[in-house]
């Protein structure tokens, strides 16, 4: 597992790492206009209002586009070349993430691919969520 | 049309220059400017920059501001301090205006550190996931380019190539080796499916402007660039939420905005500088700033319109992928539209009357847009 620079959570999206903690996509949606949207935040950033929930998100999307890395970030130089991805969330937002559980190969990484949410745990306070083809066992 | 750009000019060498700190290019650049403009520093009463903190610059150069402005977005910076800079004429602010950058982006003599609090957004959001620096962040949206509109890897590659034919030409251009579309697409992969020719430079230099009202602009001793028009805009401050990865919003608001105030259609131009930190950041502005329709930029570059002897002259002094990249290129787009203005570049376009310098902050996160004549009338 590369070791990740880990964030330090903030108030307004401590219950985003809460969520990944106990295996939780945890986003948030505006009960004023219905929309969901990331990164948190305590207010909608389409229509303003404050009115916001949070919800668990079906950790299904499909892969919007991507880089296969050749070039180690640190921490991350026993796992040259990874994929670094964003991922389009089926409720709307997307994320960046890794995919795992596939070689980084662009034949296995088509775009638009369905992938699906997997967690991985890096510290006592920190799991970050990760994606994997939709499916696969990885 | 209310300012005009008076001095401009670059540090005495660009390049490799671990003998400077970052603070040192700011200043030789910007007596450089003061030299060209015929001025000295007690006739500057505004000071613009990046990177710096306009303070330090004015306590180094020892300038009495009267208007001070530390806009530092990334490599658009000085796309806005030119606008910013007008406005502040326009409105009585100060007069005479120093637009300063001075960057050891390679040696990193004097340079504050990268930074990193854990808390930042792109910590919590972006880094622990293994990005590192722009070529594995500014490259994200290229494949959703390619996916929607069918961009080929060769056609990305071909802007590599027309941009090292220009510097081919320019003696103080870093990279001046020929190369081909083959040779693009057999470099090492940096971020697939970004090679290593499809990115910039890394390098230390500077270079500085001044403004000053347009009915000025024929007391000094070169030919004034007249500003015609600006814009300015942002978009994100993390790659992954940009709103349609094949399209800068950014890049649209800042040209229109641009266009509107010159009130000049895209046929007018004669000139371009886009700025170029990967091979793709041109292909995006071409379309954003109109000069294309949606997914057309890809064959416009690979039939080598922007190269040599192509009728879409476009970074001309061999661009940050060839000429010279500090981290914020922004302020050599400039300097080279203004040597094309005042027909005195290294590779002189004939009858340039017309040019646009077109910027980007960060990943797409920001963009400023100048068009620049130097026909008094316009």
């Amino acid at each position: 597992m590369p070791k990740r620079p880990l964030p330090e959570p903030t108030p307004e999206t401590r219950e985003y790492w809460e969520g990944t903690k106990r295996g939780e996509l945890r986003i948030q949606r505006c009960r004023s206009c219905s929309k969901a949207y990331f990164y948190p935040r305590p207010f909608c950033p389409w229509c303003a209002s404050k009115d916001v929930e949070w919800f668990t998100a079906s950790g299904k999307g499909k892969l919007y586009s991507y880089v296969i890395s050749h070039r180690p970030a640190h921490g991350f130089q026993d796992w040259t070349p990874y994929v670094i991805a964003i991922v389009e969330l089926d409720e709307g937002p997307r994320m960046m993430t890794n995919i795992i559980g596939v070689e980084p190969a662009p034949e296995n990484l088509p775009v638009d691919m369905p992938v699906e949410v997997t967690f991985e745990q890096q510290s006592d306070d920190i799991t970050v969520p990760l994606f994997r083809p939709a499916g696969s066992r990885a | 049309m209310t300012t005009a750009i008076v001095g401009a000019a670059e540090t005495d060498e660009i390049g490799v220059l671990p003998g400077k700190s970052a603070i040192q290019l700011h200043a030789e650049a910007a007596l450089n400017a003061l030299d060209d403009a015929g001025l000295t520093k007690d006739d500057i009463d505004a000071v613009l920059c990046a990177g710096q903190s306009p303070v330090a610059v004015a306590e180094y150069l020892n300038i009495v501001p009267n208007y001070l402005d530390g806009t530092s977005v990334g490599g658009c910076s000085f796309m806005m301090h030119v606008r910013h800079a007008s406005a502040a004429i326009r409105a009585g602010l100060c007069t005479t205006a120093l637009i300063t950058h001075g960057e050891s982006g390679r040696s990193r003599v004097g340079m504050g550190g990268w930074g990193g609090a854990r808390q930042m957004l792109q910590a919590q959001f972006e880094e622990p996931y293994g990005v590192a620096g722009p070529p594995t962040r500014f490259t994200i949206p290229i494949l959703r380019h390619m996916h929607e509109y069918g961009t080929t890897h060769e056609q990305m590659a071909s802007v590599a190539v027309a941009t090292r034919r220009w510097a081919e030409q320019n003696p103080r251009a870093m990279m001046r080796e020929p190369i081909t579309v083959e040779d693009v697409l057999n470099s090492r992969v940096i971020a697939w499916p970004v090679h290593l020719l499809e990115c910039c430079l890394v390098t230390d230099g500077g270079g500085a402007l001044v403004v000053v009202a347009a009915e000025r602009a024929k007391d000094f001793p070169k030919k004034p660039a007249y500003v015609l028009g600006t814009g300015e805009s942002s978009e994100h401050s993390m790659i992954s939420q940009m709103i349609d990865m094949t399209e800068s919003r950014a890049f649209k608001v800042s040209g229109d905005l641009a266009f509107n105030e010159a009130g000049i259609s895209r046929k007018d131009i004669d000139h371009a500088m886009f700025y170029d930190a990967f091979a793709h950041t041109p292909m995006f502005a071409l379309e954003a700033l109109g000069f294309v329709g949606k997914g057309e930029s890809g064959p416009f570059f690979e039939e080598m319109r922007t190269a040599p002897g192509g009728d879409f002259p476009l970074n001309t002094n061999g661009g940050g992928l060839s000429y010279t990249h500090t981290g914020m290129y922004g302020m050599f787009a400039i300097q080279e539209s203004v040597r094309q203005l005042r027909g005195e570049a290294a590779v002189q376009v004939a009858g340039v009357k017309t040019s646009i310098a077109h910027g980007v902050g960060g990943m797409f996160h920001a963009a400023g847009t100048l068009i620049l004549t130097n026909d008094e009338r316009a």
